[in-house]
């Protein structure tokens, strides 16, 4: 791995050497795809800083120059929001990156957070002409970072003395008063293009911090907290107001907020937030726990601070991780963070089935967290005092597609093998909350507990709206963005006809 | 914020206090409880049931034993001081029908939060008999409120100090065998008492629901740790609960998560025992202890 330092020498060497030239195709593709700058992984295993470290001006630049400039630009098919790709890359090429970011915010309300945390090899990336040129979807250009890079930029422009908030337009008070139910990105998004409107709008969240998924689950080493904190803020100069610990189906429900604190409309966006286990013996031993829980412990209650926090964490040597996603990679490199020994990851199908970004997963091995691929737990094993001593598990071998066309695994019998751990993370996924469902009558929900929308994000009752994962199930951050943005067209558009 | 409107002591380490919280006094129910922080930035949350409620007054009141480092830090405030975040009402409320005979047996501080939950069986034309059990005289709470709507009031303790001598056990026992057979009894207090009271009115096959008090973060359904065996089914005490089947909860597991940081604490966590120690210094300080 080469150091920042190296990275970015390399870079202004090779910008220097594009100065005053035009570009043909060909120049473009030769310009080699800019690694990340990173913290070393011996390095930043052991601490909580973010691991990724951005772009600096030059290799933002030079990455940008990559793009081909596609007249069909396949990318922003694969962009959820229709980001329009190749008119942001082709300004921050030019270093124009002011206007970079102005391209990306006509369609993206988090491009910091975005740009961290979206699935670009699943997206825009995917679909990348270089990247199909180059025979792989790692050597596309790297739009996510680009991105990243703008709205770092743009963000630390703003902070520093002397530099003028960026006004926030917000049309006249309509009077008309909106309640958003929790903080993630679904919910921020609808805050602030509802607020703009003129409406009155409220958000309710029911932990002690807002920001959601991004704040309790997602762990500061992969977006820093302050990033979110002033997506928050910005919601706050714009006149959102921000009631915390309250928790909408118990501390006021739906409809009495409807009838009797005069809410004209509301937006549900909850989250996929029910952590799912394995039903398997054991699962309740002392030292099994939900990864929710855990990155709970350690982000949002800040157990990481051992110095300060009150909330305690598992003191664990020898760590097993279930699952395969963004949350069982963040899950296993907190555990490393924390002190553990080992950490193994165990995940029942390959790396080509694994929902993770490559990115994490690249990261969780660099960091030294084990992968055992094609392997199951069956039985939790544990002592007298019902404390974990092990894992039973079996192998599996790739059988045919499934229906969602994925191989799906198959045990081998006689395979079972007991892996010693004292701790057991489980990580298969989150199902919805049922708090908001089972105290608003009407409210139709799918057999999951999903609820139903039409194409306006309109649930079955009039005036509520609802976005994000509580509708999609778990996704991603972009898609709980664009389904916001929607939701709060429809419901400017509601209220407009009030 | 939430300000201390009353502070009690009501013994060496339980206290009872009224917390202006009008949101939660509004829609609490009796079996609901609330998790509370003493700082929103380092502190851990904590689940405490609900001893009472004043609309009017816009306050709950809270009955809790200092056991660890937040109920201690939260026993050095007083009166008009103010407490960081109070979240609830959380979990499903009682389910308060007709049945005839209900049989309330509070173990400690188990007792604040039976009163509500007595209090309405009584008033849905219920007979209400109550079982108080504590270790000692000076350990009861709520026996006030308490007597004023048991139709039957037995107090009971582990050294004779007052009422009866011996376990809770005892007089509910002979309860169930005699004439007057309970059709339901709600059992809460320390997990042993629960249990063993469970055990008591099985073999009569007097419905039984304990509320469960188990380790909590956010108590909205959202990590797990909360959660129990029922039945061989895994329920979360915070969203599906806190009250089940006494006859079907496992208590054995239940008690020793209950202990999941207790010898982990040790190996790694100095900083937990300085921090109490300071919280000690800080209630002595204030005049926190008798």
């Amino acid at each position: 791995m080469k150091t920042p330092e190296e990275l970015q020498e390399e870079a202004v060497a090779k910008l220097a050497e594009t100065e005053g030239k035009a570009l043909t195709p060909k120049d473009r593709m030769a310009i080699p795809h800019q690694e990340m700058p990173s913290q070393m992984p011996l390095e930043r295993s052991r601490n909580m800083k973010e691991v990724a470290l951005g772009y600096t001006a030059e290799e933002a630049r030079l990455e940008a120059m990559r793009c081909l400039q596609c007249p069909n630009a396949p990318c922003m098919q694969g962009c959820p929001v229709k980001i329009r790709i190749p008119a942001f890359l082709h300004a921050a090429a030019q270093g124009d990156f002011d206007n970079a970011i102005q391209i990306i915010k006509e369609s993206s309300l988090l491009p910091a957070v975005c740009g961290r945390v979206c699935p670009q090899e699943r997206q825009c990336q995917q679909n990348c002409t270089l990247g199909k040129v180059l025979k792989s979807v790692d050597l596309a250009v790297g739009i996510g970072r680009v991105e990243r890079f703008c709205a770092d930029r743009e963000r630390e422009l703003a902070a520093q003395p002397g530099a003028k908030p960026t006004p926030i337009a917000v049309k006249p008070e309509t009077g008309k008063k909106v309640a958003v139910i929790g903080s993630g990105p679904s919910c921020i998004t609808v805050a602030a293009d509802v607020r703009r409107e003129g409406h009155d709008v409220t958000m309710f969240e029911a932990l002690q911090k807002t920001g959601g998924v991004l704040v309790y689950g997602i762990p500061e080493f992969r977006l820093p907290k302050a990033i979110v904190q002033q997506e928050i803020d910005n919601l706050s100069r714009m006149g959102v107001k921000i009631e915390t610990n309250f928790v909408v189906g118990r501390t006021r429900t739906i409809r009495e907020m409807m009838d009797e604190d005069g809410f004209d409309a509301v937006f549900v966006g909850t989250g996929a937030g029910l952590p799912k286990f394995m039903n398997i013996p054991g699962e309740n031993f002392v030292g099994v726990v939900s990864a929710n829980e855990y990155l709970t412990r350690a982000n949002l209650m800040r157990a990481y601070d051992t110095e300060h926090a009150h909330t305690p964490i598992y003191a664990s040597r020898k760590v097993a991780v279930l699952g395969g996603g963004n949350v069982a990679m963040d899950a296993a490199r907190m555990a490393l963070r924390l002190g553990a020994e080992e950490v193994h990851l165990v995940y029942r199908r390959t790396e080509a089935e694994m929902p993770a970004r490559i990115e994490e997963v690249e990261h969780a091995k660099e960091e030294g967290v084990r992968f055992h691929l094609l392997q199951n737990a069956v039985e939790i094993l544990g002592d007298e005092n019902d404390c974990v001593t092990g894992m039973k598990c079996i192998r599996f071998e790739l059988g045919e597609p499934d229906a969602s066309g994925r191989r799906s695994p198959v045990a081998i019998p006689g395979s079972e093998f007991v892996m010693p751990v004292d701790t057991v993370i489980v990580a298969i996924g989150n199902g919805s909350n049922p708090l908001i469902s089972q105290t608003t009558p009407g409210l139709e929900v799918n057999k999951r507990g999903n609820i139903l929308v039409n194409e306006q994000n309109q649930t079955s009752l009039e005036g509520i709206y609802a976005g994000g994962d509580i509708v999609l199930g778990a996704a991603t951050v972009i898609l709980a963005m664009g389904e916001g943005r929607k939701a709060a067209a429809a419901i400017n558009e509601y209220l407009a006809k009030r | 914020m939430h300000r201390i409107l009353k502070k009690t002591q009501l013994s060496n380490d339980v206290f009872r206090m009224e917390v202006e919280a009008p949101l939660i006094a509004r829609e609490r129910k009796p079996g609901q409880f609330i998790i509370l922080q003493v700082d929103t930035n380092f502190g851990e949350r904590i689940p405490l049931t609900i001893g009472d409620a004043d609309i009017e007054k816009g306050s709950i009141t809270l009955v809790f034993q200092t056991v660890g480092l937040t109920t201690k830090l939260l026993a050095s405030k007083q009166e008009g001081d103010e407490i960081a975040a109070l979240v609830g009402p959380l979990g499903r409320p009682t389910h308060i029908e007709k049945v005839g005979h209900v049989v309330c047996v509070g173990g400690g501080i188990g007792v604040a939060p039976s009163y509500p939950i007595a209090q309405a069986f009584k008033k849905a034309g219920n007979k209400v008999t109550i079982i108080m059990g504590a270790r000692s005289q000076n350990l009861f709470v709520m026996t006030d409120e308490m007597r004023a709507i048991a139709d039957e009031l037995i107090l009971i303790t582990d050294d004779g100090s007052s009422g009866r001598k011996g376990l809770v056990t005892e007089p509910l026992k002979e309860l169930c065998e005699g004439p007057n057979k309970p059709d339901l009894a709600i059992v809460i207090g320390p997990p042993i008492m629960m249990k063993f009271c469970a055990l008591t009115t099985k073999p009569f096959g007097v419905k039984t629901i304990a509320s469960l008090n188990t380790i909590m973060v956010d108590g909205t359904g959202m990590c797990g740790g909360c959660r129990v065996s029922v039945g061989g089914q895994t329920k979360f005490v915070c969203v599906d609960g806190p009250e089940f089947d006494a006859h079907q909860v496992d208590f054995d597991n239940m008690m020793k998560r209950l202990r999941t940081f207790k010898p982990r604490e040790m190996w790694a966590k100095d900083h937990l025992c300085n921090l109490m120690q300071a919280a000690d210094a800080l209630q002595e300080k204030q005049g926190g202890t008798k």
